[in-house]
């Protein structure tokens, strides 16, 4: 056990796992609507599958020491579909491609180059596509564009974002222009083609510095919610964001580029696991010191956080051998990026899932109150006498 | 009632079913009223009362004359008060037999009809007709110790072994009562069906009333007893009634055989030489037949009384719908009612309507009652086919309140006019449209007829001004419920009272006690000053009658005519003016001194001044009610038709005058200790939410308000839900002698088990607005089709808020395995149509070992 | 305070920080949920004036509460919450502690003696709270801050509305309330009550405005208009907290420890609210946070973090392609 101070807002071994009976007398009937299965919202139907708060079969979730509203979230999840922690990923490998095609043009590795550059706009396109699905109002993507407002992470990465994809798209228009020949003699891209010559070191350039803006500011992107998860993982989420970004592309390009072009690859990936198995393992240790990491560990997101970390492991040891064998640096490139997408997925879900906790919300808020309060902080409660 | 000291909410949810009107209760807490709720469950009125008090249901009398012991035993009652007031100093007949010395019964009972002889109740006359009197109150046969012999037995230790309240916290109410009344303070009372559902329904009213007259809580400020009505100007339809054996203004419907003549009429209402304002009956019936037949009521025909329809006997609703499975009826109107689902037995109801050859059904939305030839419950068990319901049903769309102009009466008798805010849509009509369009088609279908039965119809006054829209004037309606001269100098104008109203047909006037409502020729319903103009807002809407805003309001002074208390100052006597002043129109002759004592008249001139209660032939509030309720001068507590309880009291069981319906459709469960009583064993009772209205027709078809609460539940205390192993949000099928239907559970502690009689007591609650059919928003089955038929004799409402019934887990059956399960219970429990219906018990009534008469 | 921290938290005054020149006073609510009667007409009002679909036909088995809580389609929402004689000493002790804390307000009333009501007669040993929920109206407005199209804007009320036609349904304000109430209306979780079946705004954050339209006209929200026992009030925000202040001293005056304001203190993590209310237990016992903390008042702390694991991706990158390419 650990001794954290929010100690006592997780239940007391193997007898609390009894579940408060409903309708108790003399008992509080909001505490024990606050027991319930695992304080999911549902609205209609829930007493059909006679799973009903605080009253179901399924002694899974242990009874909690916190007053509820019947287990009712306190907070809303964000009503974020598969496809954000897929733009998550896909910027991700979209922003560290950018990043290595921005390398190769700079150091030569001309294959390395151009496989980067075309992942990193597809992924970008895709990305995007990914981001505009989940819009309410598709319709209206453009909207974002309207405003600029540094207060809002989406308005901010909306333009990392849009910067990326230009400088991005410049360094891709560049490659193909030379896929076409346009440097050979051949008939390359019709009228911008020369321009592209000129301006094909600022698309990398850009793409360079754009990346790692992109890679990072979804962390804040989570973080700025209040989402219990999200919110609380503030200062170490972003390093888990950018090395995740870096495994995946490096990842990437071991599986696309011949070995021959791949150590800068290799290197970002190997880099990219440690410090995203780092990274994640003190995140988790933050939450587990606020009782909140259970989602983390449980569920389809604990699912997919496991095996996110088993293929980064697994990538990572593989990648030791990526040079040496064309099928090893293809396993591990893949184990690399699944693990990147994973880990996105995983997180995104958590949080979704600790959003939908009541007690997520109210034990780390009553415990960071109470130990102001402690430190004689008594004036910045929302609850007052008077 | 904001100026109430302590308020007692008893026989109603008033939170819930009044909360525009409970922001008064809510005043009178933020001034530092004590709120009380009594009520067999804590509803949303509970949560706002200081104090919940959970009851038996059915058992509030023994509650309220325990109260009445309390007062009487320790002296606390207001001595002054009843003294010059009420009529505890009057003298009873020495052949008044008491349910003391008959075992439950009063003297003069019929066994044959089940009513009473009452005239061994009346008062000791002497030999000039007046009452015998004793002031000092202690002749054994005053009305006080009649009173408290009657009461002796209602102690706190019997209201905690009937009514399951604990003996500490009966003394907590009579301690808040106590405390609460008198010169400086006064309590108020607040009931509604709570109290009126009851086979001895109008008995509960009554001792609530005899208790805060001995408190001295009538006709002064933060007095009295709120009677909160129901619909929408139900008050209004009492004053000028739906009622059968009403006319306008409560003037009473003549009966055949004893009400011959006019005069015959009159000399049942009040005789010339009694005090007060109903010996002025006979101004107020020739008005309204001279507002009815105009030309055609003369002094020689009698006004036309003979025009009057005569009674036969009861009328009312029950009565009529077993009328209709005799086939005795042919047609139906069905308007701003769904009985199909809210009314008692509401299996009866619809089997009755496949009986009528038509029904015309005008409402808003497709009602149950509109569609019970298509969906009811019957259909799918079998017992009705669409096929085979000979019924034609016309279904005629209704004017709503805001697309039609007229009045509200609400609780406090005040009439308040309502503009119209728009059209209505297509076909819809008003009532008044309607009603006048259908007489108006009548009467050209019998134009010209000769036969002598068609006068009525071909003289009535029917012709009214049509308004910008092409509708009746319901302006010129009022006007002639209002009232206006005939003969004289101001013929043609409006009549500013009903004391202008005469008996010689030179007045009309279509409500007496609505007279004064357009005096002047300005509709004072329509008043609107903000907040009213003054302390009783006197200048907001128009209050009967004559804009009184406290009836019996003398009272509020002593008999010298002083404000009992500067603190509960509202009427007194102003020795300069030689008039009784106040904030509030005087119920009193305005100038009579308090020292006045006229003899030898009858009438208003008869009131000596101290008799505040002005309609009363002695003037007095009456403790004891000589006549005026057919079954006992003094209320007794009976149990309910159907309870789980042997009547700790009296070895008579039941109220025995009750009316009952001896029919195998109309079973109901063995009480008491009778075998089969286990059968059905919890209580139930059945009530309103404020999320939902009556049968559902304004709610249910009203997607807001259905999602607010969507589905038909049952509330039962976490006890019984874990002997019957229900669960919370699951479903529970309830069984009575009549039905089975189903329901949602809601396990909570809102629901709280009795102890009564050294047992448990079990109440369910069930809110009766949900109803089966195919139109509404949301739909449910009926708590109506748990309940039989059984009525209170004064006023013929049904017993709908106590039945036994069981409970089990799960859904019903359906189809005919419905009927089958209500079968077996039946025979389980032996019950059989003599089940229940007895008038007396074994051994009442007869003459065997009295002592002491 | 510089003018940029002020936007992201700590006292402020919301209408002149959103630009508006002389704005009128800010408007707010006073919700004293110890006079509510649970009536749900104010749900209901708030549902006609703004024609919201329905929201649902489900029985929850939660008391009365077939609603559930704040959300698209519902934007007055009524908590009912039973109680027993534990959890009303539980609540009465936490009052008290409130007060012995030493919390700004009117100081330690005289407790009344521990276990009586105000008429000196015992505790009941059982409550039915009510209370009517809704958007708080936020000083710092969580869902405000990060809208990043400004469908979400600043009223001259000092209100936060959504302009429906501007938002495109991205959701985010959903996550970033600290009270769980603005939420991306779903066309699968309405129905319309509308004769032609159209549901209104679909896919788009939908919340309370108080009542923008109405304001604008002089008139009182729907909702306060229709109250039938001033439970909720509505009015300048300095005189709706001045009143809640008046009748939390008057409870406490009167015994009942139990009574608290929510949301009335500029101090708190979202700079006070608009909607401001008396409680009679803890806050989460009505589902509301204990301790809620607009996210972006940490926004330059995240913003700090990333850029540092921005400029380490930097690093990392750049040190790849060095030392050699084989
Ligand atoms: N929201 C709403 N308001 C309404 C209506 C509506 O349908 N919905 N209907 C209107 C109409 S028509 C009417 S008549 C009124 C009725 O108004 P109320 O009489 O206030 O309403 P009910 O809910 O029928 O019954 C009141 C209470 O009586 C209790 N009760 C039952 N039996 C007993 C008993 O024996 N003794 C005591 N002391 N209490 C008992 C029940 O538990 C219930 O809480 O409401 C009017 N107002
Ligand atoms: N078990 C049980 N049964 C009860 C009660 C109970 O407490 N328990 N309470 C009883 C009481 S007090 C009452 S009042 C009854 C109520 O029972 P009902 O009167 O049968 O039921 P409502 O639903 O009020 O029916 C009124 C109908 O009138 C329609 N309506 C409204 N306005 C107008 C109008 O202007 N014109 C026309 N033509 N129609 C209009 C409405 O749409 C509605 O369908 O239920 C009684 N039944
Ligand atoms: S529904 Fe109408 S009559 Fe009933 S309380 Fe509300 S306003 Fe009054
Ligand atoms: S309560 Fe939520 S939705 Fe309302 S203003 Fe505050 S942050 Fe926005
Ligand atoms: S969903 Fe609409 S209101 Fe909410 S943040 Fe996105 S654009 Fe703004
Ligand atoms: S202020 Fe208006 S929009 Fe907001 S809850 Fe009240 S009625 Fe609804
Ligand atoms: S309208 Fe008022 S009393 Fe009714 S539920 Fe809403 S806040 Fe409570
Ligand atoms: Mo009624």
């Amino acid at each position: 056990m650990s001794t954290s101070p929010f100690d006592s807002y997780r239940p007391p071994e193997g007898e609390g796992r009894r579940r408060r009976r409903g309708g108790e007398r003399g008992g509080d009937r909001s505490a024990a609507g606050g027991a319930g299965s695992g304080g999911r919202r549902e609205r209609a139907g829930d007493w059909l599958t006679g799973r009903a708060r605080g009253r179901g079969e399924q002694p899974v979730v242990p009874e909690p020491e916190f007053a509820s509203y019947y287990g009712q979230p306190v907070v809303k999840p964000v009503p974020w579909g598969h496809e954000i922690p897929a733009y998550l990923f896909l910027g991700g490998l979209a922003a560290g491609s950018g990043m290595l095609a921005a390398g190769a043009h700079a150091t030569g590795l001309a294959v390395l180059r151009r496989n980067a550059r075309l992942t990193s706009m597809t992924a970008v396109a895709l990305s995007g596509a990914a981001l505009v699905a989940d819009l309410g109002r598709p319709e209206r993507f453009l909207n974002m564009m309207r405003t600029v407002k540094l207060t809002s992470p989406m308005s901010v990465g909306t333009w990392i974002f849009s910067g990326f994809s230009g400088f991005a798209s410049v360094a891709t228009a560049a490659e193909v222009d030379r896929m076409l020949g346009g440097r050979d003699g051949g008939r390359g891209l019709p009228v911008v083609g020369s321009l592209l010559r000129w301006v094909e070191p600022v698309g990398s350039l850009g793409a360079f510095f754009f990346g790692p803006p992109l890679a990072a500011y979804t962390a804040v992107l989570l973080s700025d919610t209040a989402t219990p998860v999200w919110f609380e993982s503030r200062r170490g989420l972003p390093f888990v964001f950018v090395s995740s970004a870096a495994m995946a592309s490096g990842g990437m390009q071991l599986v696309l580029t011949p070995a021959a072009e791949t150590v800068p690859a290799q290197r970002l990936a190997v880099l990219g696991a440690v410090g995203d198995y780092v990274a994640m393992e003190r995140v988790e240790r933050h939450l587990h010191g606020l009782g909140i990491d259970d989602v983390l560990h449980e569920g389809a997101a604990g699912q997919k956080l496991r095996a996110a970390k088993a293929l980064t492991v697994g990538g990572g040891v593989l990648s030791l051998l990526a040079r040496r064998s064309r099928l090893a640096a293809v396993a591990c490139g893949l184990a690399l990026a699944a693990g990147s997408a994973l880990t996105r997925f995983a997180v995104v879900e958590a949080g979704q899932e600790s959003a939908r906790d009541p007690r997520h919300t109210v034990a780390t808020q009553q415990a960071r109150l109470e130990e102001r309060r402690a430190r004689g902080v008594v004036d910045d409660s929302i609850t007052t006498a008077g | 009632m904001a100026n109430a000291d302590c308020i007692i909410i008893q026989g109603s949810n008033m939170a819930e079913c009044h909360p525009v009107g409970f922001q008064w209760v809510a005043e009178a807490k933020a001034r530092g009223a004590r709120i009380i709720h009594v009520d067999p469950r804590f509803t949303r009125t509970s949560a706002i009362a200081d104090t919940h008090v959970p009851i038996r249901a059915g058992t509030d009398v023994v509650l309220l004359g325990a109260l009445i012991h309390h007062v009487l035993s320790t002296q606390t009652y207001f001595h002054d008060y009843v003294r010059a007031y009420t009529n505890a100093t009057t003298l009873i007949s020495e052949d008044y037999q008491d349910t003391e010395d008959l075992d439950g019964i009063f003297s003069g009972y019929d066994e044959e009809t089940g009513g009473y002889d009452r005239a061994s109740w009346a008062y000791d006359l002497d030999e000039h007709g007046a009452p015998r009197r004793d002031e000092s109150m202690t002749h054994p046969r005053s009305v006080l110790q009649i009173l408290a012999r009657h009461y002796a037995r209602y102690t706190p230790e019997m209201v905690e072994q009937t009514c399951g309240i604990p003996v500490a916290q009966f003394h907590e109410i009579a301690r808040a009562l106590v405390e609460s009344s008198g010169r400086e303070r006064t309590t108020c009372f607040a009931y509604a069906v709570g109290w009126t559902q009851h086979s001895l329904g109008a008995q509960f009213i009554r001792t609530a009333a005899i208790l805060q007259l001995l408190m001295g809580n009538v006709g002064r400020p933060g007095s009295g007893i709120m009677a909160l009505r129901g619909h929408a100007s139900i008050q209004g339809s009492t004053d000028i009634p739906t009622l059968f054996n009403l006319l306008p203004g409560y003037l009473p419907m003549p009966m055949a055989g004893q009400h011959r003549t006019l005069a015959e009429y009159l000399a049942g209402i009040a005789s010339p030489q009694q005090k007060g304002y109903w010996a002025d009956a006979d101004a107020y019936t020739v008005s309204l037949l001279k507002s009815w037949w105009g030309e055609a009521a003369t002094a020689e025909n009698d006004f036309a009384y003979d025009y009057l329809p005569r009674l036969t006997g009861a009328h009312g609703t029950y009565q009529t719908v077993m009328s209709m499975l005799e086939d005795e009826v042919d047609g139906y109107f069905v308007l701003g009612q769904n009985p199909a689902v809210g009314s008692a037995h509401g299996r009866m109801q619809r089997l009755a309507m496949a009986h009528l050859k038509w029904m015309v059904v005008r409402d808003f939305q497709l009602i149950e009652t509109a569609t019970f030839w298509r969906d009811a419950p019957e259909i799918a068990t079998g017992e009705l086919v669409t096929e085979d319901i000979g019924t034609e049903v016309f279904f005629l769309p209704a004017a709503t309140h805001v697309e039609k102009r007229g009045t509200f009466t609400q609780t406090q008798r005040l009439l308040q006019w309502r503009h119209q805010a728009v059209a209505p849509p297509g076909q819809a009509q008003s009532e008044l449209d309607f009603f006048h369009d259908l007489g108006v088609r009548i009467r050209q279908r019998l134009a010209g007829s000769t036969d002598p039965r068609d006068r009525p119809l071909l003289d009535l006054t029917w012709d009214y001004p049509l308004d910008e829209h092409g509708e009746v004037d319901a302006e010129a309606v009022l006007r002639e419920i209002n009232g206006e001269h005939l003969t004289g100098e101001q013929a043609g104008q409006p009549l500013d009272g009903f004391a202008q109203m005469r008996a010689d047909g030179s007045t009309t006037g279509g409500c007496w006690i609505y007279s004064g409502v357009f005096a002047g020729g300005v509709n004072r319903a329509a008043n609107r000053a903000p907040h009213g103009g003054d302390e009783v807002a006197s200048q907001w809407g128009w209050a009967w009658p004559m804009n009184r805003r406290m009836l019996y309001n003398r009272a509020s002074a002593d008999p010298e005519g002083r404000p009992w208390s500067e603190r509960k100052r509202y009427l007194w006597w102003d020795e300069e003016t030689g008039r009784w002043t106040g904030p509030d129109v005087p119920d009193f002759p305005v100038d009579r001194a308090p020292g006045a004592r006229p003899e030898g008249e009858g009438g208003p001139a008869a009131l000596a001044g101290v008799d505040p209660f002005v309609m009363q032939p002695d003037g007095k509030g009456w403790l004891f009610a000589p006549k005026g309720m057919v079954d006992g001068p003094l209320p007794t507590h009976y149990e309910a038709q159907e309870s789980p309880v042997v009547n700790p009291l009296y070895p008579q069981q039941r109220n025995p005058g009750r009316r009952t319906f001896p029919r195998k459709d109309n079973l109901f469960a063995p009480s008491g200790e009778d075998p089969g009583s286990g059968v059905y064993p919890f209580v139930f009772t059945t009530y309103r939410l404020t999320e939902h209205h009556t049968a559902g027709g304004m709610s249910r078809w009203l997607p807001y308000l259905s999602e607010l609460q969507p589905a038909m539940f049952c509330e039962v205390s976490p006890e019984l839900a874990q002997q019957r192993g229900l669960s919370n949000g699951g479903w529970a099928t309830l069984v009575s002698p009549r039905a089975a239907i189903e329901a949602r559970v809601l396990v909570t502690e809102r629901m709280t088990p009795l102890r009564v009689g050294g047992r448990t007591v079990h109440q369910i609650g069930l809110p009766y607005h949900w109803g089966v059919g195919g139109d509404a928003v949301v739909e449910g089955d009926a708590a109506n089709d748990l309940l039989g038929v059984v009525l209170d004799p004064n006023v013929q409402i049904q017993e709908s808020k106590v039945g036994s019934c069981d409970i089990r887990a799960g859904r019903r059956p359906r189809g005919e395995e419905l009927l089958r399960l209500v079968a077996e219970y039946q025979s389980l429990a032996g019950a059989t149509v003599e089940t229940d219906n007895e008038r007396l018990d074994p051994g009442v009534g007869s003459p065997t070992e009295e002592e002491d008469v | 305070m510089g003018y940029l921290s002020r936007q992201l938290s700590g006292r402020t005054d919301v209408a002149e920080d959103a630009g508006w020149t002389d704005p009128p006073p800010r408007k707010g609510f006073f919700t004293d949920t110890s006079i509510c009667i649970g009536c749900k007409a104010c749900e209901v009002a708030c549902k006609e004036w703004n024609a919201i679909p329905l929201d649902g036909l489900g029985m929850t088995g939660n008391s009365y509460d077939n609603t559930g809580d704040l959300g698209a389609s519902t934007w007055r929402h009524v908590a009912f919450v039973e109680q027993g004689a534990e959890r009303v000493a539980q609540a009465r002790e936490s009052g008290q502690r409130l007060v012995d804390l030493g919390m700004p307000g009117v100081g330690a009333p005289e407790p009344a003696p521990v276990g009586t009501t105000a008429h000196g007669v015992p505790l009941p040993s059982f409550r039915w709270l009510m209370s009517s929920d809704v958007c708080k109206h936020c000083t710092h407005a969580g869902c405000l801050d990060v809208c990043p199209t400004g469908a979400l804007f600043r009223s001259e009320f000092g209100t936060v509305v959504v302009q429906a036609d501007v938002c495109n349904g991205c959701g985010y304000c959903v996550g970033a309330c600290p009270f769980g109430v603005i939420e991306r209306r779903s066309q699968d979780e309405v129905t319309s009550t509308r004769r032609d079946g159209h549901v209104p705004n679909v896919g788009v954050a939908q919340k309370c405005t108080l009542c923008y339209d109405r304001l604008g006209e002089d008139q009182t929200p729907a909702c306060a208009q229709t109250c039938p026992t001033t439970s909720i009030r509505f009015g300048d925000h300095a005189d709706m907290v001045a009143e809640a202040q008046e009748r939390v001293s008057a409870l406490h005056a009167q015994g009942i420890t139990e009574a608290r304001l929510y949301g009335a203190n500029e101090n708190d993590g979202v700079g006070g609210t608009g909607s401001v209310f008396l409680l009679l237990d803890e806050p989460e016992v009505y589902g509301l946070p204990p301790d809620p903390v607009v996210p972006t008042a940490h926004l330059p702390e995240m913003f700090r973090m990333a850029g540092t694991a921005a400029l380490g991706l930097l690093g990392v990158a750049a040190a790849s392609f060095l030392g050699g390419r084989r």
